[in-house]
């Protein structure tokens, strides 16, 4: 058994996924000492804000003021306008400004800008554009002008009268610290579709999904292995019965089943557990079968016969004679089922059978949220690209110590 | 020709008994789910009417319509009966749009989607893990790996990434459905195009999920085929390399081929969820409105087609791996 354990952590294959799997797990239970903010508190009004460091305005106009030699006008406009401007203020002026394409395309944004102010020309004919697109040209121009322009932003408060006094000034050389502005938060991910912090509701997702995972995979292996030790050594009619229903099954795809049973329970008794407790009830049959087999070959092997010679009960000949000889088969499926379960989950929440509570989130629902959301169409990476790639990761890792438990057990495969 | 027919008939027998299972879970499990999508609808009819009398009269007539206030096995003989002649009763969710009619315009979509990708990704997939157990090297260093991490990449998480790098940021495909929004279905060349351009995104990240998985099982395969005594008796008789390599490949084809036919299933079901990212008008899609709409008849129509497309699927493989395994000849010659 040592001599084991040792063998299987000289595998370098199973050390690496050993390390990004509890890397993994062991991020999701330091991470919340850290971060203690409820996952699913919805901070951000409106969706899928990007990532940063998110400081109160208030904060930074009342924060100590410091005057840098940093020129922070114009000279930046174009890095404050958005993608979607910069084209339909590329396309105004190809179409209508008499710009040509060459031209437009060596323009870089501070060039676009200064044409822009040069060329656009609200009362120019523009036709075939909406009136309504007319007016966002008109928009995006005052924006441009604001940004554009040096002249000082004025701080006013209303007085006792009722009227706005100045009270203070600022010009384009004003700077505060961060350090000083109390009010802020760090949104390393940005925030989802219901404007909650991805990173933290990442961490809980990440952490129920294991879970989901551990429970089917636990309810599988367990099932798996009792019928197929079970089936492969009593044999007879109850080995046909147990024969027929996984043949049945690995011919159904236990995806199919998945959706009519998540399905069929409703959406009230959809929890994390029953849909764990369902994954693993519907992929015990290919440990069992695997088990049944290797049980079968096993069964009249020497030391077997000379325990039930010895009169040892069925219970004790299995536990002690034929278990320990499956024991790595059942540990590498149960790896497998713990990664296939997470995949499980996901597939599901995408196609809406998912854990159907508000108040936890998983790694499935987090890709539901943002596809149907359409945040893969505005850009918003941040709220489907992290998801996908701790699924992608668990996965990885639980397969490469499967591969690496796979060549310790089996010297054949060893490269 | 004549041994096989024990063979095949026994595939055939035990596939028919699986189908009747099958046919009875897909009937049987969405109805058994709580609440009455029924009522859902005809409370939609009836809304705004006053009297209590019609009210009642627009339920029972939807009641009656959906056949929903017999016994289940009087409404499974019914259901069968039709399905039989492919009269899978009324959609809820897209009344009065028969079942029959919205799984025949997505299932299309579907099989030219997912059968050539599956094939092509499984060949590939093939080809790339035994030329990695054939060179090894830095080849086989450097594409393990990736291969390992790109299999483990679900197929909706693939979808994903590459309708935001080649659709999104660099615009080379369009991101959503199977063919332009202004166009009718029709044979003509704007159309093909459209389609073809729409095709690329979901048919390569089925592609690309398939390799993965298959180039691994190929690859320990091959090297498990490498290492076996024919191998090594045969290149101390001097046989070419090249014939050696014919017969490792032809020998690991085999269980490679049972693995696709295990495999099918889950991978079908991958591949339908990343349907959904990219819209694309196939049974994922559909299936996912039915769940959606509480809409039972057509979600069980769904899952029918799909239990069905993956029997169909294993069947085939089965009869193949008849032909081309010598042993299950040799065993019905017996």
């Amino acid at each position: 058994m040592k001599n084991t354990i040792r063998n299987i952590f000289h595998s370098p294959k199973f050390v690496i996924g050993f390390i990004i799997f509890f890397g993994l797990l062991l991020f999701t239970f330091v991470y919340p000492w850290f971060v203690a903010a409820d996952p699913m508190e919805m901070i951000g009004q409106g969706n899928f804000f990007k990532p940063g460091t998110y400081i109160s305005v208030k904060d930074a106009v009342e924060s100590k003021n410091y005057t840098l030699n940093i020129e922070a006008k114009s000279s930046n406009v174009g890095a404050h306008i958005e993608e979607k401007d910069k084209k339909s203020m590329r396309e105004w002026l190809v179409k209508y400004g008499g710009v040509s394409q060459e031209e437009m395309d060596a323009a870089d944004d501070n060039a676009l800008v200064e044409l822009w102010f040069e060329k656009y020309d609200s009362k120019a004919d523009q036709k075939g554009l909406t009136a309504s697109k007319k007016k966002s040209y008109v928009r995006l121009t005052e924006k441009l002008k604001k940004l554009a322009s040096d002249a000082d932003v004025i701080l006013a408060q209303e007085n006792e009268d009722g009227e706005l006094e100045a009270t203070g000034s600022f010009d384009s050389q004003t700077y505060v610290n961060v350090g000083d502005v109390g009010n802020k938060r760090r949104l390393v991910l940005g925030t989802d579709t219901f404007g909650r912090d991805v990173l933290t509701e990442l961490v809980a997702a990440t952490k129920t999904s294991l879970r989901i995972g551990l429970i089917a995979g636990v309810v599988a292996t367990l099932i798996g292995l009792i019928l197929g030790l079970l089936s492969g050594y009593i044999g007879g009619v109850f080995d046909d019965i147990i024969i027929f229903i996984t043949n049945l099954f690995t011919v159904i795809p236990s995806f199919v089943l998945l959706i009519l049973i998540t399905y069929s329970v409703g959406q009230s008794a959809r929890g994390v557990g029953t849909i764990a407790a369902v994954i693993g009830l519907t992929s015990w049959t290919w440990t069992c079968r695997s088990v049944r087999s290797q049980v079968i070959s096993l069964r009249n092997r020497d030391h077997v016969n000379l325990s039930k010679l010895s009169g040892h009960s069925m219970i004790r000949i299995v536990l002690t004679d034929i278990l320990p000889y499956v024991a790595s088969y059942v540990v590498m499926a149960f790896i497998l089922q713990i990664s296939s379960g997470i995949l499980s989950e996901a597939q599901l929440s995408m196609l809406g059978l998912g854990p159907s509570t508000t108040n936890v989130a998983t790694l499935g629902q987090m890709m539901n949220w943002s596809t149907l959301y359409a945040a893969h169409l505005n850009g918003s990476w941040w709220a489907y690209f992290p998801v996908v790639l701790v699924i992608a990761l668990i996965s990885f890792s639980l397969n490469l110590m499967n591969t690496g438990l796979d060549q310790v057990f089996n010297p054949q495969l060893r490269d | 020709m004549k041994g096989y027919k024990k063979y095949y008939t026994q595939k055939i027998i035990w596939y028919l008994i699986t189908l009747i299972f099958a046919v009875a879970l897909n009937f049987v499990l969405p109805r058994l789910m709580p609440g009455d999508p029924v009522s859902a609808i005809a409370g939609q009819a009836a809304e705004g009417m006053t009297d209590a009398q019609a009210i009642k009269k627009v339920y029972d007539e939807y009641i009656e319509k959906f056949g929903v206030n017999q016994p289940m096995p009087v409404q499974f003989a019914k259901w069968l009966k039709g399905a039989v002649q492919g009269d899978f009763g009324v959609s809820f969710s897209q009344y009065p749009r028969t079942v029959a009619d919205i799984i025949k315009s997505s299932v299309g979509w579907t099989l030219a989607l997912q059968l050539p990708a599956i094939l092509l990704g499984w060949l590939l997939g093939n080809l790339l893990g035994a030329v990695a157990a054939y060179i090894k090297g830095v080849f086989d260093k450097a594409i393990l790996p990736a291969f390992l991490f790109i299999s483990n990449v679900p197929a909706f998480g693939m979808a994903v990434i590459l309708l935001t790098i080649f659709g999104v940021t660099l615009g080379w495909a369009p991101t959503s459905g199977a063919y332009g929004y202004d166009l009718i279905p029709n044979m003509s060349w704007t159309f093909v195009k459209s389609v073809f351009s729409h095709y690329q995104l979901p048919f390569w990240s089925i592609v690309l999920t398939t390799i993965g998985g298959q180039a691994i099982g190929m690859r320990s395969m091959s090297i498990y085929e490498l290492n076996a005594d024919y191998v090594k008796y045969s290149r101390f008789l001097g046989i070419k390399d090249r014939k050696i390599v014919g017969y490792v490949f032809r020998n690991a084809m085999l269980p490679q081929i049972t693995g696709l036919a295990m495999s099918l299933g889950t991978m079908m079901g991958g591949a339908l969820v990343s349907e959904i990212i990219f819209s694309y008008p196939g049974i994922g899609t559909t299936m996912m409105s039915a769940i959606k709409g509480n809409d039972y008849p057509l979600l069980s129509a769904c899952t029918l087609i799909i239990t069905i497309m993956v029997l169909v699927a294993n069947l085939l493989v089965e009869i193949i791996y008849g032909v081309i395994d010598p042993r299950i000849k040799a065993a019905q010659q017996d």
